[in-house]
């Protein structure tokens, strides 16, 4: 293959694995969205709470000489618990008492919150970069193409692969999943047949944490380092996702995130690595612009 | 009892919670860990007690509604200061004065202070003609800020021109800076534009960052002029800094009095009417898209001018200064005054600056009590501290005795 | 008589829905106008045709001003693809079903919103406040109080708008409207929600206004006492089209309406 060729694939699957990782957060943003028309903004900073947790649990099994993959399981079991407790803690403090409030009342609270998670977990642990260990094992079978696509990074598409279908599976035939959906279509008449909504919007807090706490980890253990500032441009990055697909829409989060890391990647690998940040916010601001209802999403009619 | 379990597990609730962040540090330089056992037993109790205080505010902010809707809720005390024009009239006179004569009575530390202070008041209030007058929430405040000190840097280091020449062009670019961006989005819904203006902030502070040729880039720029006076310039440092103090004080009195002006004029009254229902004013003859833009090319050239000041008082910008934080800084302090409201805004401004400065001991917490702030503001007392005021027209007399003779039944619409 | 409001041909498509389905409407100088239907007939969104809010997919819309307003003998304006705010000040006013008022501003301010087309101070003037500004918003509280005075709220004037009740607020959005000093007033379901009483005093003042301001009135209601003695003609809407149209006498004794308000199986 030549070396042309061979920088294109490595720029596309670097992209597709930060993609992956984007597509989940960009979940939890696109359901709470779908469900109660709030930009979580404090949902880039559950994630960051996800990889540091994921550090603590690591670090103490570390001690315990657990072998990788035991270490890596658990770090992320633990990070999925407590940072679904934190979407259940936080909707419940700084959203749940803004239900009939004014529309921007909920996103100042949401800002609010963000800025406090970021800086009580800088206070809390350090404002410094923190070396995160390498949890995801290189594996052997998969030598033979490591020279365009790292054993780090199969790993992460499979495991965001199989995280979203067992999601997607999950809204479509549970029964959860389907009083989730019709309280998105409409909550009055969802509450009016008998489904507590108030359990349905804690439940889509606590699944949305879960699967940023996921990508917390994963990309860490990718990444190498992490500070208490990682949430708030991933967060961006991946609503940026979720707009791009249509917001509110699941599958559209997923398709967003990976053309969101493909696009910031090869724009990265061929203009100019400076502007990688940019090119993100450009077409986050230019899809905003141009087609709010994203690449899936219907352009919504204005209820008069 | 039952209030206090609820309490206990709230505590329990949230040790558990923060356990891994609170309790385990992770310390790199030394690799392992380090325990922080007693952080659990503050969080519990703190938590407990909070929750205590949650829940009385949220019930008296239930029975103060419910009084409302049956009317018969008296004023506070506070209100009732904040009514009576009289004393407010004394108050600001008194305010204004010693504000007048501070430099003959402290230091140039403080009055460095009060300075900062008072480009905030001027930045707080120019973001109030958005989100607080027309309801547009705008999250990239300090892009504008940024616009404003670059282009009073860039042209002093570049071109040498000076401050005076630059405050009104910065203002003016700065302007043009919010129409650019208003005209493309003027039709976006309340939280998208939010988003959009906020994506527009990073992205103008990226450029600024990685554009090395012409801003200097992370570096920034030093060496910015300070105001001269006539043909003099100030080489005392002192006593330029009295006279930067002077300047502010004159733009902080000139926005105050611009944005009250404003907003009791055609133009304030259409802003108002955007923010409380769009559509209902764009049928009701408002030109939305001009009310926007003009709320918006406004906004933005506040910050412009307060941009230009604060390049020249600190004679040194980075990007660094204009980061999404400094825009929710900007926005918290209106958020906490009252949105809509002047005084309010000042307030906000004035406590969110001093406070910290004068409490080093929290200096630390600034950040993480803003956050908590915000939230708790919009939980229990969205309207701020300071209310934003209702204009009391005054109906001329005659008008009133023309219709004091039409029946008692017109009252009941007949 | 001279049309004033004239749609032909109306129609307005939601996706695969035809909300409102090839509609003529012609409403003449003077005329108080009723639009009938059952709920999800097409109305408001014919409403919201007329008025800019949406753009309709198909047809025209007319509107032109009256000799009684100082209107010529041209045919109109058409009012295709124009945004609310330039028809309103064009001389077409509303009301809304679901009222929208500005909760937060006083009575009074709200009226003066209404006569924001009418006004021409700038920032600049708002700034300086030379002697026209003054006496420009001078002349507006006046009015403004005077279009209080018209639907009996002057006493509330200084009022934050939510705190008045229900039909108080509706009589509100009809003061607001006529400050924007329109020929053409559309009322959408104005007396929704109010008791008899209530009811009678509306069509009393409807009827006032009309006389005392020269209007010509198109309104949403599905009161059909209200309907009945306030309106000249009336309109029949069902599922987006149009199903009659003539003299409340006729609309009366219309098989099709009858059918369609009460169903297949009542016999007349």
């Amino acid at each position: 293959m030549n070396s042309e060729l061979q920088y294109f694939f490595e720029l596309v699957f670097s992209g597709i694995t930060k993609g992956s990782i984007y597509a989940l957060i960009a979940l939890g943003y696109t359901m709470v969205y779908g469900i109660i028309e709030l930009i979580n903004f404090a949902h880039g900073e559950i994630y960051m709470i996800g990889a540091f947790t994921g550090l603590i649990v690591a670090g103490l099994l570390g001690i315990f000489g657990f072998p990788l993959l035991g270490v890596l399981a658990i770090a992320v079991i633990c990070a999925i618990i407590w940072c679904a407790a934190y979407g259940y803690t936080i909707e419940k403090v700084a959203y749940r008492p803004l239900r009939n409030a004014p529309r921007l009342s909920p996103l100042i609270s949401a800002i609010g919150m963000s800025i406090f998670l970021q800086n009580y977990v800088q206070l809390a642990q350090t404002s410094d970069f923190l070396p995160f260990p390498q949890l995801i094992p290189d594996f052997e079978f998969l030598d033979s193409i490591a020279y365009i696509v790292s054993s780090t990074d199969v790993v992460i598409i499979v495991l965001s692969a199989v995280v979203m279908t067992a999601l997607h599976c999950f809204i479509k035939y549970t029964n959860m999943g389907k009083a989730m959906r019709a309280t998105a279509q409409n909550r009055k008449m969802a509450m009016l047949l008998g489904i507590d909504a108030d359990s349905i919007i804690s439940v889509t807090f606590v699944i949305g944490s879960a699967l940023a706490a996921i990508g917390g980890v994963l990309i860490a253990s990718r990444m190498g380092s992490i500070d208490a500032y990682i949430g708030f441009l991933a967060g961006m990055k991946a609503f940026t996702a979720a707009v791009l697909g249509g917001i509110g829409s699941i599958p559209g989060a997923m398709f967003g995130g990976l053309v969101l890391g493909c696009c910031e990647n090869l724009a990265a690998g061929y203009i100019s690595s400076d502007y990688a940040d940019v090119f993100a916010f450009l077409i986050l601001v230019l899809i905003l612009t141009f087609r709010p209802s994203g690449i899936f999403g219907r352009a919504p009619v204005q209820k008069v | 009892m039952q209030i206090l379990k609820k309490a206990i597990l709230t505590g329990i609730w949230f040790a558990v919670l923060t356990f891994p962040i609170m309790v385990v540090k992770v310390d790199h330089i030394e690799g392992k860990m380090v325990w922080r056992w007693e952080n659990a037993g503050y969080i519990a109790i703190g938590a407990a007690l909070l929750s205590l205080v949650w829940r009385y505010l949220l019930e008296r902010k239930a029975m103060r509604r419910r009084q409302e809707e049956l009317a018969i809720r008296e004023p506070s005390l506070w209100n009732k200061i904040l009514r009576d024009p009289k004393l407010i009239r004394t108050g600001l006179l008194i305010l204004l004065l010693l504000m007048l004569i501070l430099p003959a009575l402290s230091s140039t530390y403080h009055i460095n202070i009060i300075a900062t202070a008072l480009i905030y008041v001027v930045l707080a209030l120019g973001l109030n003609i958005a989100v607080g007058l027309s309801g547009q929430l705008v999250l990239g405040y300090a892009a504008f800020y940024a616009v404003g000190a670059y282009a009073y840097g860039l042209a002093n280091h570049y071109l040498g021109i000076g401050f005076w020449a630059m405050l009104p062009v910065g203002g003016i670019i700065a302007a043009l800076a919010g129409i650019l961006l208003g005209l493309p989005v003027l039709r976006l819904r309340g939280d998208y534009l939010a988003i959009v203006t906020l994506g527009f902030g990073e992205i103008t502070r990226l450029i600024i960052q990685n554009w090395s040729s012409l801003t200097r880039g992370p570096g920034g720029i030093s060496g910015i002029a300070k105001p001269g006076f006539f043909n003099f310039s100030m080489a005392d440092v002192a006593v330029s800094s009295v006279y930067i103090y002077y300047i502010t004080l004159a733009l902080a009195i000139l926005t105050i009095f611009v944005v009250d002006r404003l907003k009791h004029s055609r133009v304030g009254r259409a802003w108002q009417a955007l923010r409380e229902d769009e559509i209902a004013s764009e049928a009701m003859g408002v030109d939305t898209m001009r009310t926007k833009l003009s709320a918006f090319a406004l906004s933005s050239m506040w910050a412009g001018f307060a941009g230009v000041l604060m390049a020249t008082k600190t004679t040194f910008i980075n990007p660094n200064s204009f980061t999404f934080m400094e825009s929710a800084l900007i926005l918290s302090m209106v958020v906490l005054g009252g949105m809509g409201s002047i005084w309010g805004v000042v307030l906000g401004a004035v406590a969110i600056i001093l406070l910290p400065e004068y409490l080093r001991a929290f200096s630390e917490y600034r950040m993480l009590i803003f956050g908590a702030i915000m939230v708790a503001m919009m939980v229990f007392r969205p309207q701020g501290l300071i209310p934003p005021q209702f204009r009391r027209y005054e109906i001329p007399d005659y008008l009133k005795k023309k219709s004091a003779g039409t029946p008692e039944g017109a009252k009941e619409g007949n | 008589m001279h049309p004033v409001l004239q749609a032909s041909g109306l129609s307005m498509v939601f996706g695969g829905l035809r909300a409102v389905n090839s509609v003529d409407l012609c409403v003449r100088d003077g005329e108080i106008v009723a639009l009938i239907g059952p709920n999800g007939a097409g109305k408001t969104t014919f409403f919201n045709c007329i008025t800019g809010i949406y753009t309709p997919t198909e047809g025209q819309i007319r509107l032109c001003r009256p000799k009684t307003h100082g209107g010529g003998n041209d045919s109109g304006t058409v009012l295709n693809g124009f945004r609310p705010s330039r028809i309103t000040k064009l001389g077409m006013a509303r009301t809304f079903q679901n009222i929208r008022l500005f909760p937060n501003m006083t009575v009074l301010e709200n009226v003066m919103i209404g006569m924001h087309c009418r006004t021409r101070a700038g920032i600049l003037g708002a700034l300086f406040r030379p002697p026209s500004v003054r006496a420009e918003e001078k002349l507006v509280i006046e009015k403004s109080y005077s279009y209080l005075e018209a639907v009996g709220l002057q006493s509330l004037y200084s009022e934050r708008a939510r705190n008045l009740p229900y039909g108080d607020q509706r009589r509100l959005e009809i003061a607001r409207a006529l400050a924007a000093e329109p020929f053409m007033l559309l009322l959408d379901e104005p007396a929704a929600g109010m008791n008899p009483q209530e009811t009678i005093a509306l069509q009393e003042l409807i009827r006032t206004l009309r006389s005392q301001y020269n209007l010509t009135v198109l309104l949403i209601e599905h009161d059909m006492g209200l309907v009945m003695s306030l309106s000249d003609r009336i309109y029949v809407m069902e599922y987006g089209t149009k199903i009659a149209e003539g003299t409340p006498m006729e609309i009366g004794h219309n098989p099709r309406v009858i059918k369609a308000y009460l169903g297949e199986d009542f016999n007349a």
